[in-house]
């Protein structure tokens, strides 16, 4: 009862909402780029919202499934399809035994996410007494051939075709998104000018991104008191001035601690924006205040609720 | 000690800061405080962790406001048990007393960049193992790397800057120095330091409820594997048990 990897892609890994508890030990959370996407699929598939999904790249490679199960894509649009048939992103779609899911081609966004009804059997991540070898580890690279065991299996009555992610859910997804963001530590040592170019500029995502961050290119920023800092915690969102004047903006695998100023937090709800966004893409910034960030938040979690409770309506398994 | 300044760090976390240097009553602050919050919970608490003069507590929003009034923000009310906190642990002794002690060797084969400490210092190899030995260290925060702990304070005479080229292979329990800090390599990893030694102590053990051999706020005691004694005994400490 397994999926299989057909044909191995860019840089695929099995990513959950991240594991917190340990960044005092330097352990980073970890988990997806795009969680908004990872929760959305697994609320249509029933699942609880943490179950870990595979996080693609494009090229994503193809996948067999040994078992018939229901699935669901989200995040990018890679123009999937399901034995030569087109399927869409945020549907449960059933894929009956020994299909072939394929990805055609990078239309938006640039981490596509797959689940599966039930979720996948894992091994825990890191840990060497786990029981069972075969087991992918979470955060690791998927190889060719590699099978990752289906906790259950499904049949066509376990899908719901009509279920649906409102559009106010929806990451509105683009390759120049203006993301919001709230202030940081050091925000206060920009210029006015240097404030307004923050704002009011584009910033390009350069070759030099990847999962621990993108590293931006954009007009040259100056802090005024360049005292060196001693490291702080930082987060998934954190925006650094780096000593060279340009940005970087710490994403899903970063350290736990920087020692760059910190000039600003992208909004979670955000995240999910620059999650999809690869080289050559820009984005804009637009600063919100603290209340405002709590506030989006709270309406996005409340959406998310409302959600859990609709798919919770009916269900039957 | 009460924090200079508390900020946002996203609308997830707060940093409470106490200063900006490396130093023990900034540190022991900032251990306490975390120790603090990871004793008194509070709903929606996630974790907080402990930097050289600052804490991060990290929380999930939508869970500190279900418990709040509708318009009050989740970092206003994090601010408030920081003041709270402040008042309650203002002259609390050190949370964190372990005393931890690291087998170190420093044969030639480990101490890579031993001669050029020596030649940076104008000290002899056997001087500058002795003067690194001398002292003992205090575990300021973990980063970097899973289970990498920054220390410090190296003494100045042997303090050296990181290699101008950092190394694209730095082997599993080398340990470094860079400026005033020490640190060890729990893993093989890239890295900068100027290694002195290496130590064959298992420092991370992934999947294990507490992975790490250091905490924040411990004090290290190096001895040398050659001659199994630190040249100074640094004072009458007792020693503790690793865990």
């Amino acid at each position: 009862m397994s999926l299989v990897i057909r044909k191995e892609g860019m840089l695929t890994t099995i990513q959950g909402l991240g594991r917190y508890g340990l960044q005092r030990f330097g352990i980073n959370p970890r988990g997806a780029m795009d969680r908004t996407a990872v929760r959305l699929i697994n609320l249509l598939l029933g699942n609880a919202e943490d179950e870990p999904a595979i996080e693609m790249h494009f090229p994503a490679g193809e996948m067999f499934f040994e078992e018939s199960c229901v699935v669901a894509l989200g995040g990018a649009d890679f123009n999937a399809t399901l034995n030569d048939e087109k399927i869409e992103n945020w549907r449960p779609v059933f894929a009956e035994q020994l299909s072939v899911l394929k990805f055609k081609q990078k239309l938006v966004g640039n981490r596509c996410y797959l689940a599966v009804r039930g979720g996948f059997n894992l091994a825990l991540g890191g840990d060497k007494r786990s029981k069972s070898k075969a087991a992918p580890i979470e955060g690791l690279p998927l190889k060719k051939t590699d099978r990752i065991e289906l906790k259950v299996q499904s049949t066509s009555d376990d899908i719901f075709p009509n279920r649906q992610i409102s559009n106010s859910l929806l990451p509105v997804y683009s390759n120049f998104p203006t993301v919001r963001l709230v202030a940081g530590g050091e925000f206060d040592l920009l210029s006015e000018s240097d404030k307004r170019s923050l704002a009011e500029e584009d910033f390009v995502i350069t070759n030099d991104s990847n999962r621990m961050g993108y590293r931006l290119r954009g007009p040259g920023l100056r802090v005024k008191d360049t005292a060196e800092m001693v490291s702080a915690a930082v987060s998934f969102g954190t925006i650094q001035l780096l000593p060279d004047g340009q940005l970087i903006i710490l994403m899903a695998d970063h350290q736990t601690s920087g020692g760059y100023p910190r000039i600003a937090n992208t909004i979670s709800v955000d995240l999910p924006l620059l999650a999809q966004l690869g080289a050559k893409d820009k984005v804009a910034f637009n600063l919100v205040d603290i209340e405002e960030a709590e506030r989006l938040t709270m309406q996005f979690e409340q959406d998310i609720r409302r959600l859990r409770t609709g798919c919770r309506f009916g269900r039957y398994w | 000690m009460l924090p200079t300044r508390i900020f946002p760090l996203g609308e997830n976390a707060a940093t409470i800061e106490f200063g900006n240097d490396i130093s023990e009553p900034l540190n022991d602050a900032a251990v306490n405080l975390a120790e603090y919050f990871e004793t008194r919970r509070f709903p929606g608490f996630v974790e907080a962790v402990p930097a050289i003069a600052s804490v991060t507590i990290f929380y999930n929003l939508h869970e500190v406001r279900d418990s709040l009034p509708e318009n009050k923000t989740a970092f206003e009310f994090v601010k408030e048990l920081v003041e709270t906190a402040g008042a309650n642990i203002a002259d609390k002794l050190r949370v964190n007393s372990r005393i931890v002690e690291i087998p170190v060797s420093f044969r030639e084969e480990y101490a890579l960049d031993l001669r050029f400490i020596a030649e940076n210092s104008g000290l002899s190899v056997d001087e500058v193992i002795s003067i690194f030995l001398s002292k003992l260290y205090r575990v300021y925060m973990l980063g970097f790397l899973p289970g990498f702990a920054y220390m410090g304070i190296v003494d100045e005479r042997i303090a050296v800057p990181r290699r101008a080229s950092p190394r694209l292979v730095v082997p599993k329990g080398s340990v470094g120095i860079a400026g005033q800090q020490t640190g060890i390599y729990p893993n093989e990893s890239p890295g900068g330091w100027q290694i002195i030694g290496r130590t064959a102590l298992e420092l991370i053990t992934l999947g294990e409820a507490s992975p790490c051999f250091f905490h924040p706020g411990d004090t290290v005691r190096f001895v040398d594997t050659a001659t199994d004694r630190p040249i100074d005994r640094g004072g009458n400490h007792k020693r503790h048990s690793f865990f």
